[in-house]
């Protein structure tokens, strides 16, 4: 086998996510009257969230678990972050900073709960999202706080206001245009993510995933593993607490919205390419499936009044065709049952 | 799921002890409120047959979601799906109203089921999403249906007689939660359909090798998760009178924590129904002792974790897989 052809075969769900997003963000793009950089930044800011806490859950998943704190912890480190962000440049870098250890340390707790407590990782996240939703709560009883309005806008748009904002430089012609939010997934990916995944501990999350008895045997330390996927998980959702503070520049310990987005995340990791069952995918396949997730509720908001299809703008039907599309992408995995030769396969 | 032939073996106590904990729990938490109430009102409101009735009235609900939640647990599987089929099924019957109403919101549970049951058992699409695309469905076309609002019509007589009405002081809603549990024990313990469910839950190529027919019996689980799911919702419904928006989404995570804290385990094949309904009543008990107390939410949802957390690492421990 070519090693063009072990790659494409190795990461066949990566890049079917990617070409169904390039497909319908495509389709979104041509149809948008006026699509250009302000509607992609409008788009990054919509999606970044989704996106780690999308990248949180496949921490879970890819050692075979399920993950039901991310949605809490994300809300609970927005409440923190809006608390000690409230302030001028220091106290923001100590805010994001100690919301993001916060989101590791309560990831670290999901992890110990789960492999000294011994219990099922989707039952012991469900208690400790129930916690963490508690602290947040303790937290802001009631939505508020006031972000720096200058510095949650500088870090929410391109490069260029960046440097506008601060003074710090006027214009950086094409670099300038690269929106802030892909600099932060880059970040977090190239300095967390690549480097995590190339250590043994990165490497036994996988081997953990796919059998846990095999990598027990191989000699490696499981529990060492698993705590590092949650406590990184963690982490992930952390930064997904601080991106969505500086977006509203305020907290809110909304239970719904934390539901949702706990919800929403399983989707974009399934919808990524990472198995259910562990040990295979990755947080950049998933990253892909929150786009995808985020590209069908935009897809809504530009199809035209006269077209034929009309009717499928109306609000009231989104949420259907959004199920019925989330049913229909999980459901294309079921092509492998048509291709089994041996129906025992499908067991294990 | 490694480990049926031994946990068969195992003498009987060990199957017992979340049974057991679970009702020191309770008692502590009967205690706890007691004690409580003694010192700010001066009364026992928690021992008093009229409270601990009108919580089993409302218990029922959750007692009977659960009990469905717990058929899919034992298969290994999980239905997400369960808030919007109670609140599609409460919705669709009182929207048609009258016989062919509670009729309609029966076939809406079944033909939910079914869809559920294909999808898990002749696609292999794991259950949790799955399930999770099937509640988003429900979610749409009720808002389709609806417009958004709450719909306007009134429970029907039926509903409003399960939900709401009592004979002789006994809630009709505990009678259909025993006449639920009834029929779900006499399947689990005296059916080769029970028999069949607690092997898969175990092993499911064995069970496949061993000449059942795996996919209809999931196919079975997930219909009678979905059918105790819209009873649920349509007695719900007649309980508040109308149904709503949103009403099944707080029964999803409690009928979970009931299922699991009553020792079923959530990987299937292991679990007795007896302790799925002291789970009910454990945590129906729990959440309302916070409510008498004027727990703030924050500090309930704290509790509620804790309980959970703390109940599970007494006994729910699995045996790790490599040891």
């Amino acid at each position: 086998m070519s090693a063009a052809a072990r790659f494409v075969r190795y990461n066949a769900g990566l890049i079917l996510a990617i070409a169904l997003f390039a497909v319908i963000y495509g389709t979104y793009a041509v149809l948008h009257p006026n699509w250009g950089l302000n509607v992609v930044l409008q788009n990054a800011n919509e999606s970044l969230a989704l996106i780690f806490v999308g990248m949180a859950q496949t921490m879970a998943v890819l050692v075979g678990g399920l993950d039901l704190s991310v949605g809490p912890l994300m809300t609970l480190t927005n409440c923190f972050g809006s608390i000690v962000m409230a302030g001028s440049g220091g106290s923001v870098l100590a805010g994001v900073v100690g919301a993001l250890a916060l989101g590791a340390a309560a990831g670290f707790m999901n992890g110990c709960v789960i492999v000294y407590g011994r219990i099922q990782p989707i039952i012991a996240t469900l208690a400790t999202g129930a916690i963490y939703l508690g602290c947040a709560l303790i937290l802001r009883p009631t939505p508020g706080g006031a972000v720096n309005g200058d510095i949650a806008w500088a870090f929410t748009n391109d490069l260029n206001e960046l440097g506008l904002t601060f003074g710090w430089w006027e214009d950086l012609g094409p670099i300038g245009l690269l929106p802030m939010q892909a600099l932060f997934l880059a970040a977090v990916i190239g300095l967390v993510w690549f480097p995590f995944r190339a250590t043994v501990l990165g490497r036994g999350c996988y081997a953990v995933g796919s059998n846990e008895q095999a990598a027990y045997m191989s000699g490696l330390n499981v529990n060492r593993s698993k705590i590092a996927a949650f406590t990184l998980g963690g982490f992930f959702a952390g930064c997904a607490g601080v991106y969505l503070t500086l977006q509203m520049g305020s907290g809110n310990a909304d239970a719904p919205q934390a539901a949702e987005y706990t919800l929403r995340s399983i989707a974009a990791v399934v919808i990524g390419g990472t198995s259910l069952f562990g040990g295979t995918g990755g947080v950049v396949g998933t990253i892909f499936g929150a786009l995808v997730l985020r590209s069908i509720t935009f897809i809504f908001r530009v199809i035209p009044a006269g077209a034929a299809l009309s009717f499928v703008a109306d609000p009231l039907l989104q949420p259907l065709f959004e199920g019925l599309i989330l049913l229909l992408a999980v459901s294309l995995g079921a092509a492998r049952v048509l291709r089994v030769k041996n129906r025992l396969s499908l067991f294990t | 799921m490694t480990s049926s032939a031994t946990a068969a073996r195992k003498p009987r106590f060990t199957v017992d002890l979340p049974i057991v904990i679970g009702v020191v729990f309770i008692a502590l938490i009967l205690a706890v409120g007691t004690l409580y109430t003694l010192k700010t009102q001066g009364t026992a409101t928690f021992l008093s047959p009229n409270y601990l009735v009108l919580q089993l009235h409302s218990g029922a609900f959750l007692g009977i979601t659960a009990a469905g939640m717990m058929m899919v647990i034992l298969l290994g599987h999980i239905d997400l799906s369960v808030p919007w089929t109670m609140t599609s099924g409460a919705m669709i019957a009182t929207a048609i109203g009258g016989t062919t109403g509670d009729l309609a919101g029966l076939g809406l549970g079944l033909a939910v089921g079914l869809v559920n049951g294909f999808g898990v058992a002749f696609l292999r699409v794991p259950s949790m999403i799955f399930t999770l695309g099937m509640n988003t469905v429900l979610l749409g076309l009720m808002v389709m249906l609806t417009g958004g609002h709450a719909p306007q019509s009134a429970a029907t007589d039926m509903m409003t007689f399960l939900g709401a009405e009592r004979t002789l002081g006994v809630p009709h809603s505990v009678v259909l939660w025993v006449l639920v549990s009834a029929a779900l024990v006499f399947v689990l313990t005296r059916t080769a359909l029970g028999r069949y469910m607690y092997a898969i839950g175990n092993q499911e190529a064995a069970a496949y090798l061993s000449g059942v027919k795996t996919r209809l019996v999931i196919m079975a689980a997930f219909l009678m998760c979905s059918l105790c799911a819209v009873i649920a919702g349509m007695s719900l419904a007649g309980y508040s009178a109308r149904a709503f928006q949103a009403m099944g989404d707080q029964y999803l995570l409690p009928s979970i924590a009931a299922v699991v804290l009553g020792g079923t385990t959530i990987l299937g094949g292991q679990g007795r129904y007896s302790g799925t309904v002291i789970g009910v009543i454990l945590i129906v008990l729990l959440q309302s002792v916070l409510n008498v107390m004027q727990m703030e939410e924050a500090y309930r949802q704290i509790i509620y974790g804790v309980v959970i957390i703390a109940m599970l690492l007494i006994y729910g421990r699995q045996r790790t897989a490599h040891r």
